[in-house]
């Protein structure tokens, strides 16, 4: 579903991605895990198309269109999400309005009809509730004055709105308390595990893990995959830390 | 008695289109009078009206622990000017949001002073200009604190977004400050939109222009949040920026 193929990517021409390759098969959940510095978020950003991030080498596949030729809406249209590590604020605009807008544009870059107000509120209504968001944080402008784990979740409502194919979730375990931990992983699973849908989860910790079974583990450093295994590698990086695993 | 017509040479009037305030200048002329008691609060919307001059000019006296909030959107077709002079009692606090909206040959400007005479006052200026075509889009803020005005806490921020080459922003904020035990913060940026904040919106489906339109409305509309009926001003803005932003 989704093909890496030695991909080398730069920022301001600092290389940091140094020809990474993997396949996440669709009904897959793959986990990227790292230290610090190891191209993580890169990768992440590589693939939803920020700006500013240099593909010099390599490509990626999606779905047998090629990822790297589509601008960040048309990914977004065509199935991709970013869960991102730190969501971005915008003042004056509500979740409701930008969500509504966004998924009302995708749809109709893919010739669906567009959700009416009323629809759209029931489905962010729906979504919001079966992640334990109180759905009236939905009127407030997108990410302002939300907790880090507010964000978090708010980022997983998005999800569930928008139903990807695919998901990349950038270390959205970070600052959450071990209650949101628990609703997101069943919400990652409730949205993402589907025999036509794939999930890239970077993450620095086991404990998302433990709430959303991956069926293989990368350890990414120094901008490639050193190691793959089976869930379990996830278990042995966090009993003895990255460089002795792949030592 | 009418006031003497001004010149460029007040720095109040400096960028003033005063070809255009001329011949309705009689009526404009003397400043309205505004009185908040002390411990009273008044909260104030401001819309824009359909003339192609506009000028309020408002003089607001807040006493002790009075509050004031003006809420104004200045989106004249030719000339609109707001000018706000204010003064604080004691604990008062005074907060504006204002955004000047401009298109075609327009001079759209917001023109403040405000003078902490008492101990302990806050002031919040916040306003912000969207401007296309060869408009101008002023903000002159004077704040005065008096020698003993200590403990004034007193802010501006003017951010302004110029959306063709021909636009022109100017932020002038000053301070003249005779205390020495205060708090006075100003910014100014004239800019473009925010990168992460168009890579966010584009990540979610939009595309680059719907992205932008729909950040020039935040950029905006953030300015109403704490209103306490924000639907009118919101309409109007979303009026005036479907002007700008073709």
């Amino acid at each position: 579903m989704l093909e890496i193929t030695n991909l080398h990517a730069t920022i301001a021409d600092k290389p940091i991605l140094n020809g990474v390759s993997l396949h996440v098969p669709a009904g897959e959940v793959h986990a990227i895990m790292g230290p610090n510095g190891s191209g993580k978020s890169t990768l992440a950003y590589v693939l939803a198309g920020r700006p500013g991030y240099e593909v010099s080498e390599g490509g990626v596949s999606f779905e047998d269109r090629d990822l790297l030729a589509m601008e960040p809406h048309e990914r977004a249209a065509a199935g991709l999400f970013l869960g991102f590590q730190y969501p971005v604020e915008i003042p004056g605009i509500s979740y409701l309005q930008f969500l509504r807008e966004s998924l009302n544009s995708q749809r109709r870059s893919r010739g669906e009809a567009e959700l009416s107000a009323g629809d759209f509120i029931k489905l962010a209504r729906e979504q919001a509730g079966l992640l334990g968001m109180d759905a009236e944080m939905l009127k407030r402008p997108v990410n302002v004055g939300f907790s880090g784990g507010e964000k978090k979740r708010a980022e997983m409502v998005q999800m569930g709105i928008m139903s990807p194919r695919f998901t990349v979730l950038d270390e959205t375990d970070s600052g959450l308390d071990i209650d949101a931990l628990k609703s997101v992983g069943a919400g990652i699973n409730r949205i993402m595990r589907a025999p036509d849908k794939g999930v890239l989860l970077i993450t620095h910790y086991q404990r998302l893990l433990d709430y959303v079974e991956p069926d293989r583990v990368h350890v990414l450093q120094a901008g490639r995959i050193e190691r793959s295994g089976g869930p379990e590698l996830a278990r042995e990086l966090e009993r003895e830390g990255y460089a002795e695993a792949v030592a | 008695m009418t006031a003497p017509f001004p010149t460029h040479k007040q720095e109040e009037w400096r960028y003033a289109d005063l070809d255009s305030l001329r011949p309705v200048w009689e009526q404009f002329a003397e400043p309205v009078t505004v009185t908040v008691g002390a411990g009273e609060s008044l909260e104030e919307v401001w819309l824009p009206a359909a003339d192609d001059v506009q000028l309020r000019r408002v003089q607001l006296a807040l006493g002790e622990g009075a509050t004031a909030r003006i809420f104004a959107l200045n989106s004249a077709p030719v000339y609109g000017r707001i000018e706000l002079e204010v003064s604080l009692a004691e604990a008062a606090e005074f907060e504006l949001f204002a955004a000047n909206i401009g298109t075609g040959l327009s001079t759209n400007e917001i023109v403040t002073n405000v003078k902490h005479i008492g101990v302990g006052g806050r002031s919040r200026q916040t306003v912000r200009s969207v401007l296309n075509g060869k408009a101008v889009g002023s903000y002159l803020g004077k704040v005065e604190v008096a020698r003993g005005a200590q403990q004034t806490d007193a802010e501006q921020s003017v951010k302004a977004m110029l959306l063709d080459r021909g636009a022109t922003a100017n932020a002038k904020p000053e301070l003249e400050i005779f205390a020495d035990d205060v708090k006075c913060a100003h910014g100014a940026t004239v800019g473009e939109l925010d990168a992460m904040q168009l890579f966010y919106a584009e990540s979610r489906g939009l595309d680059p222009a719907s992205a932008r339109a729909l950040l020039l409305q935040g950029f905006v509309m953030g300015l109403w949040d704490g209103a306490s009926d924000a639907e009118p001003i919101c309409a109007a803005a979303r009026d005036a920026l479907r002007r700008v932003v073709v």
